[in-house]
């Protein structure tokens, strides 16, 4: 890491990043690097925004896609979470079952969620359930893994002091594993949250009515590259809100823990 | 109440290089009811080991460790452990650390809080019941170790060189504590420490170990001396100390650890 650089000095830092990035892309399409249908100027981006927030695209507006895509994704995040983060946790308790999930999960997890959208869609349908699995799909790996590993790497000695204190399997998973391993299971839902939003568009493209997958996929068909765009824009600002949300909450539990410096 | 612990021909070895090393080679030892007994040694004599296969945690390739005739086979309440590095559960407050065994024994809420009220009082913890275990001085957190052994009122009590990381003074204080407590509580204890002060000030019988491979060397019966010198009208550590049958005692013990030093080692 760079020597005291100060905070004023690192927010200007982040400035130039965002000039030099509008500064390239409003040249290049000014030169018409690309035709200029394909590559929009940034204000006629700004534009698309404003006219997607009032009026209706494809049945709903940018607000309304942006509502059912939170929906989607928030269902199927929370199923990974529910099902990763407790069978991570017995996996690392239980040899038995982890020899009966390792190997079957160290194939699946190398499919990309989007290979699994036409079995999503034919086995749960295309209004919630299909897309909900594919989500499940990207975020339900690192869901499981962290779970798995925070337990593996519990001190010996809580484990042990449990045990002396007549602790029976389910209590030292619930009182010890977990509470013990909540900074691993926190980074794992934060990298899960970031790859099961990642894993939205794939999952909307067989959304069925909405969705701001759908709205890009419906906008790439008639070449209305500037509401792709603001779809791009809105997937990720959307994406480092989770982020910093997350981090937060990974922050604060860590100093009530009196683990932070 | 309180249970008695015997070693039989108790050893345990493991393979290196292909080659077997005892860690403990044919230890016998019985502790008797209400008795403190401390083992001494270097380290990686296997008095440490000892004092697991009473846990549970450990277990002999040989022999039988028995508590109250039972063979040990696992960890257990009734058998509770006070180890070296506190191994307080962090995310739990003392309260909660305390109450952990219990919940264990299936007590119901009301009794499981008087009992630790009860405990909280006896070790000094009044007021820190909702502390975090890094809010509180090591010292405190070696009370609140004690106390939640203590709490589950066990059969046997093993203390791993529970004073190991404390400071002098805090260690001299929990040393006077204990032997407070005890009397207040008679129990059986199994401690184990690499001082010799603190096992003659604190122990009936002191068992001398070797190392390489762990054996018992001698085992030294303090309780008498005690009893007729009167070290209990004492109520300070340092006016038992200077006792001229402690120091007896202790240059006793201090003779057989130095007889085994290896000159090799250093």
């Amino acid at each position: 890491m760079d020597a005291k650089l100060t905070h004023t000095q690192l927010a200007w830092l982040s400035i130039t990043g965002l000039v030099i990035f509008f500064g390239t892309w409003t040249l290049a399409a000014a030169l018409e690097l690309a035709p200029r249908r394909f590559l929009p100027l940034p204000w006629e981006v700004a534009e698309a925004f404003v006219k997607l927030v009032k009026t209706p695209f494809s049945g709903e507006t940018l607000q309304g896609h942006l509502v059912s895509s939170i929906n989607r994704y928030v269902r199927g995040f929370l199923l990974a979470a529910a099902v990763g983060v407790p069978l991570g946790l017995m996996m690392g308790w239980y040899r038995w079952l982890d020899n009966v999930v390792t190997p079957l999960f160290d194939g699946l997890r190398f499919i990309a969620p989007i290979a699994w959208v036409p079995f999503a869609a034919l086995w749960f349908g295309t209004g919630i359930g299909g897309p909900t699995m594919v989500i499940f799909a990207g975020a339900f790996p690192p869901c499981l893994i962290n779970a798995y590993r925070g337990a593996k790497y519990v001190e010996q000695r809580y484990i042990e002091a449990a045990q002396v204190l007549g602790a029976s399997g389910p209590r030292v998973i619930y009182e010890v594993l977990l509470p013990s391993s909540v900074p691993a299971i926190v980074a794992g839902l934060r990298v899960g949250a970031g790859t099961g939003w990642q894993s939205l568009i794939g999952a909307e493209l067989i959304a069925a009515s909405s969705g701001v997958g759908l709205m890009m996929v419906r906008a790439q068909g008639t070449l209305d590259t500037s509401t792709v765009m603001v779809g791009m824009l809105a997937v990720g600002v959307f994406g480092l809100l989770i982020d910093v949300a997350l981090r937060a909450i990974e922050q604060y539990i860590q100093r009530r823990r009196g683990l932070a410096t | 109440m309180s249970s008695n612990i015997t070693f039989s021909k108790v050893s345990r070895n493991f393979r290196r290089d292909s080659k077997d090393f005892f860690a403990l080679d044919d230890v016998n030892l019985m502790v008797n009811e209400n008795e403190f007994v401390a083992i001494v040694g270097p380290s990686g004599c296997g008095k440490t080991t000892c004092l697991r296969m009473v846990a549970g945690l450990e277990f002999p390739s040989s022999g039988l460790v028995q508590v109250d005739g039972v063979e040990v086979e696992r960890p257990g309440p009734e058998r509770a452990v006070v180890f070296q590095q506190f191994a307080l559960f962090p995310w739990k407050t003392v309260h909660e650390n305390i109450e952990f065994g219990l919940k264990s024994l299936g007590m119901p809420a009301a009794e499981r809080r008087e009992r630790i009220a009860g405990n909280i009082k006896l070790m000094n913890l009044e007021g820190y019941e909702s502390a975090f275990p890094h809010q509180l001085s090591g010292g405190m957190q070696q009370r609140v170790a004690i106390a939640r052994a203590y709490v589950l009122d066990p059969k046997v009590l093993l203390m791993d060189e529970p004073f190991g990381a404390l400071d002098a003074q805090t260690r001299t204080v929990m040393q006077e504590e204990l032997l407070r407590v005890g009397r207040l509580n008679p129990r059986t204890v199994l401690f184990i420490t690499h001082a010799v002060d603190e096992s003659v000030y604190l122990a009936d019988r002191v068992v001398v170990m070797t190392r390489r491979p762990g054996r018992i060397k001698e085992i030294i019966d303090v309780k008498p001396v005690r009893d007729a010198e009167k070290w209990q009208q004492h109520e300070r550590i340092e006016d038992v100390m200077d006792l001229e049958s402690f120091v007896h005692l202790r240059t006793r013990i201090w003779r057989l650890l130095r007889e085994q030093h290896d000159p090799a080692d250093h």
